[in-house]
């Protein structure tokens, strides 16, 4: 496409291409990024902080003698159990079995979930069908589908992951649907003028463009899954098989609070890591290539 | 991608044997029914030569996004016919309605690939397409880093990476600054010339319609009709200030305003 011009022409292009360049180089901001250590500490200090008031708290209504320390027992009692349990390597077992059932519960409910958001998009009859339904679902406890899953799967695996699926579909669904309710009409328009019809359309404008919304249902996804399975672990007690939940069911019958309260900070920590370090990362880099924060 | 032509050839109109590349007879387009039916068009006639740079000005309310999306394919008349030659045309809005998760290169890109254009051909071809707008250095930026104008450009590349022989725009320049707009019009006129183009260019700024049409055509509003129509007849290169620029626009911009006042409601 490079094209022959005549002299005259060709001064005018050149004038015109360094005046442009000139206007560019003004109108790009330029953008220093802070050194990534700094940017590290700058994120991590307030929460290390609030982590050391919630223990020093902890420790507080320990020293009180408000319950016996059997019962309470005190932040340092509490993770030298967790410490004993690592090196056992009852707690890896136990958070080996759970992550299992959680990454195969939530696959199960991406699969589903995202399958039905496709077909509810794409139809307006299957909208009008079971549109608000989805949405009725996501609001129901995952713990009163229990009793049915216990007598459809007796207590086992499947009866776990039903529940877990029921629970995190509904959400996973619901944010590829409205993601794609809320594609720009712009960009609509401006796929048709390029040509984009049926599935190229949707693997070129309408998908992409749903994206933040569908991460944002993934993530609500993760939450619901995450509660129900643990609902789950404490509900169906598969005879001879540890996890998380179980754990937790065992400590209570045999009174270990510190055991306990262990395995309440790991159920909370592979909470939060799994929500910080997959989905808020992935949505925060997918918000931040379009310009929609600030990447600094 | 047509020789170039002189300057001073830019007022001649295609030889009458050609057909035009775009030609509307009798079109109407109406929005509702009954009652609450809004006229947005009225049997408007327009006649677009091959190779000639038409601007539509009206104000608002004159269906001009009615009638480009009806040209471009995205809307079908009322009532009336629409005969297009030369392909099906492509259409450049008032914000640049790039793909925000792709990068300038990756628009420009997608266009190539929903033409079926072959992976090996694409690359080559979009970094002409980039450097013909003057932005090789912005290839891997993301829309959102770039300015208003330089969008703008990213969307001229995508445009003319379908190869239509018609190019609509939908007041491209509107939201763009005084600085950044005369230079686009310089761009647009030299890319518009060398590639032979066919160029229909909807504006509320009389101005940059003398600035850049052959010709400028006005609608009224509400319903939207031709009603008038200037040949723009200036020698040599113009200027958005250039006095021929100024005197014409003055002419049409009255008439414009008379369109303007019938709406006034006492």
């Amino acid at each position: 496409m490079r094209l022959v011009r005549a002299l005259p022409e060709a001064a005018t292009a050149d004038r015109l291409g360094t005046e442009l360049a000139g206007l560019d180089t003004l109108e790009v901001p330029r953008l220093r990024r802070r050194p990534r250590l700094r940017r590290v500490v700058a994120a991590a200090w307030p929460k290390v902080v609030a982590l050391l008031i919630a223990l020093g708290l902890w420790q507080l209504v320990f020293l009180s003698g408000w319950k016996p320390a059997w019962l309470l027992p005190s932040p340092l009692t509490v993770f030298g159990e967790l410490w004993q349990q690592l090196i056992a390597g009852d707690l890896l077992a136990a958070v080996g079995v759970t992550l299992r059932r959680a990454a195969v519960g939530f696959g199960l409910a991406i699969v589903v979930g995202g399958v039905i958001g496709i077909l509810v998009v794409r139809s307006k009859t299957l909208r009008a069908a079971v549109g608000s339904l989805i949405t009725g679902l996501q609001t129901m406890p995952s713990i009163a589908w229990f009793p049915l899953a216990i007598l459809l799967f007796q207590l086992s695996d499947t009866a776990i992951l039903f529940v877990v699926v029921l629970g995190a579909a509904p959400a996973i669904a619901n944010g590829l649907i409205s993601g794609v309710d809320h594609v720009p009409p712009l960009l609509l328009r401006a796929g048709r003028v390029l040509g984009a019809t049926g599935p190229a359309n949707y693997r070129h404008v309408i998908l992409p463009a749903a994206l933040p919304a569908s991460v944002a249902g993934l993530k609500q996804g993760w939450a619901f899954a995450w509660r129900s399975l643990m609902a789950g672990e404490l509900l169906v007690l598969i005879p001879g098989q540890t996890s998380v939940g179980a754990q937790l069911q065992f400590s209570r019958e045999f009174s270990d609070a510190a055991g306990l309260m262990a395995m309440m900070i790991v159920i909370l920590l592979i909470g939060i890591v799994v929500d910080v370090v997959v989905f808020s990362s992935l949505e925060r880099s997918i918000r931040a290539r379009r310009g929609l924060v600030d990447a600094t | 991608m047509r020789a170039l032509v002189a300057d001073d050839d830019r007022q001649v109109s295609a030889s009458p044997e050609t057909a035009p590349a775009i030609r509307l007879e009798a079109v109407s387009k109406v929005f509702g029914r009954g009652a609450d039916a809004v006229v947005a068009l009225d049997r408007l006639d327009l006649t677009v030569e091959v190779g000639s740079f038409v601007c539509l000005v009206g104000a608002s309310g004159c269906g001009k996004s009615t009638l480009l999306n009806i040209v471009a394919g995205l809307d079908a008349p009322t009532s009336g016919t629409v005969q297009i030659d030369g392909g099906r045309p492509t259409l450049i809005f008032q914000e640049a309605a790039l793909f925000p998760w792709l990068t300038a290169a990756e628009n420009v890109e997608l266009a190539l690939r929903l033409r079926g254009v072959p992976r090996r051909q694409r690359g080559g071809a979009v970094a002409d397409l980039l450097e013909l707008v003057h932005l090789s250095g912005f290839a891997a930026k993301r829309p959102h880093e770039l300015s208003g104008g330089m969008r703008q450009r990213v969307a001229l590349a995508r445009a003319l990476a379908q190869e239509a022989r018609i190019l609509l725009l939908d007041e491209p320049f509107g939201a763009l600054d005084a600085i950044t707009r005369d230079l686009l019009h310089e761009e647009l006129e030299r890319i518009w010339r060398d590639a032979g183009l066919t160029i229909l260019f909807v504006t509320h700024n009389v101005r940059e319609a003398v600035r850049l049409g052959q010709r400028v055509v006005l609608l009224s509003s509400r319903p939207g009709r031709a009603v008038a129509e200037f040949p723009v007849v200036i020698a040599g290169e113009r200027r958005i200030e250039s006095p021929e620029v100024s005197a014409l626009a003055i002419t049409i911009g009255e008439q414009l305003s008379e369109q303007v006042r019938r709406h006034a409601t006492r």
